[in-house]
């Protein structure tokens, strides 16, 4: 055996140990490492009041409803089995609309109502120009929110 | 390929030619790209103008990605081989692969603003990038905090081959968990979820950040090549009396090594 | 581009596309500046060892 090989072996072994060494990692902390619990795994674990989560799904269509205690916003959040209910006070970025991807961080009342400090958009994979949209829409192949359920759904 | 341009002498010569060529090309593809980028690309139906931050964030977030990928195969060359050349090459590209980082996030934040309603989030792709960006400024550190630059690029090299575990991560995070980030719309399983209208300044923008990538790297290979002779023609001007005829072990290891 | 006013504004989006371009064309602008700059002066460096070399000899 060369140096060269024998340097070439130690590398080799040194990446493959470090390489399970990182999917043992992750794998450990995967529920640490997701940035959102859909509507359904928030059925499934039994949330305090006081513990701070984010929720993800989309905003169900007809659910938004404006000046909701004053200036507030409530709406539902969806993942196609399950929802929650979300009351907000406060701005709402542009992309927020009936039937995209949402974001909610806040607490789950007693109530079992959301009650969120911030709402983010979530924008889908797919970039198209307006007149493309209407094209579509006039052809009858246009589904509503595109392909956001598809990348909305749980990865479980 | 690699092998033939290991030799320095040869790695100069041809890049003489290569660098006024890669730069006008580069030069042409940017400025196209801009004009496509800024002018002839629509507008996004969802997202209206900000789409165009896509045309310098997505190619910069490619280069961030491979640029890393080049300097650990070449401090992979470098520790296995020994090859003179690899070693100035990893040490050569990390900058130019912090700086397309630091553009990815920084674009990025500039996009999420107003899109998401956040400049950053602490979802498994944005942190997983930032740790690149650390990953780059980490290596830079280390390479120069040597007075022998062996040791360093040695030290160096072995940071940068424990950093390629990021690479998946970053690709991957967005497969793997759920995160406010959006999933892959070019480079998936599927073929690409963009009009072809945004998609060609995508490209033309992706290549003319390839052209750069490769006219800087020439560039600081050879400063660095230069920087390492004189450092040899000083040391051995202070070292060794006047009128000695036979030249420098330092350059001579350097020039003859192939 | 009929109108450079509307052009500018990139549909109300200005604040966030212009300094994204902006940002880019600076960091990636100022690297390859620096690294010319320090290519000529790696240059002539090299020019003047080499020819104070030559002297001595």
């Amino acid at each position: 055996m060369t140096r060269k090989q024998q340097r070439l072996g130690v590398l080799a072994l040194g990446m493959a140990a470090l390489g399970g060494a990182t999917v043992l990692v992750l794998s450990a902390f995967n529920d640490n490492l997701v940035f959102f619990y859909s509507p359904s795994e928030l059925k499934t674990k039994a949330m305090s009041a006081d513990r701070r989560v984010r929720i993800g799904g989309l905003v169900e269509a007809q659910s938004l409803s404006r000046g909701v205690d004053g200036h507030g916003v409530a709406f539902r959040i969806t993942d196609g089995a399950n929802d929650v209910s979300v009351v907000y006070q406060g701005l709402l970025p542009d992309l927020f609309r009936e039937g995209q991807g949402t974001v909610a961080e806040g607490n789950l009342r007693p109530d079992g109502v959301f009650a969120a400090s911030s709402v983010l958009a979530k924008h889908d994979e797919n970039y198209m120009p307006r007149e493309v949209v209407d094209a579509l829409k006039k052809s009858g192949h246009w589904q509503e929110g595109g392909a956001a359920p598809a990348s909305m759904a749980q990865k479980k | 390929m690699i092998n033939w341009l290991a030799n320095p002498a040869r790695f100069i010569r041809v890049s003489e030619k290569a660098v006024p060529w890669c730069g006008w090309t580069a030069a042409a593809v940017l400025a196209l790209g801009l004009f496509w980028s800024l002018v002839l690309a629509p507008p996004d139906y969802q997202q209206g103008d900000t789409v165009r931050i896509m045309y310098v964030h997505v190619p910069a977030a490619w280069m961030a990605l491979s640029v890393y990928l080049f300097v650990a195969v070449a401090s992979a060359v470098a520790l296995v081989w020994r090859h003179p050349l690899a070693e100035v090459a990893a040490r050569s590209a990390a900058p130019v692969g912090a700086a397309f980082t630091f553009v990815c996030l920084a674009t990025g934040s500039l996009w999420g603003r107003p899109m998401w309603g956040a400049w950053w989030v602490w979802d498994a792709r944005l942190t997983s990038v930032l740790v690149l960006f650390f990953l780059y400024l980490g290596y830079i550190a280390l390479v120069n905090a040597f007075d022998d630059p062996s040791r360093g690029g040695r030290a160096g090299a072995v940071l940068a081959l424990v950093g390629v575990v990021n690479l998946p991560i970053i690709k991957f995070s967005v497969d793997w968990w759920n995160t406010l980030h959006q999933p892959a719309s070019v480079m998936r399983i599927g073929g690409p979820r963009i009009a072809v209208s945004m998609l060609v300044p995508l490209v033309i923008m992706a290549a003319g950040f390839m052209l750069l990538f490769a006219l800087l790297l020439m560039v600081r290979m050879r400063t660095a090549l230069n920087e390492r002779k004189a450092m040899a023609l000083r040391l051995n001007a202070g070292a060794v009396a006047p009128r000695q005829p036979e030249p420098e072990p330092a350059v001579a290891a350097h020039t003859a090594i192939s | 581009m009929s109108d450079p006013g509307a052009f500018l504004a990139m549909g109300g989006y200005a604040g966030f596309v212009w300094p994204a371009y902006g940002i880019a064309f600076a960091a990636l602008g100022g690297l390859a500046a620096y690294s010319w700059r320090r290519y000529r002066a790696s240059v002539l460096e090299l020019e003047r060892l080499q020819q104070q070399r030559g002297r001595r000899r």
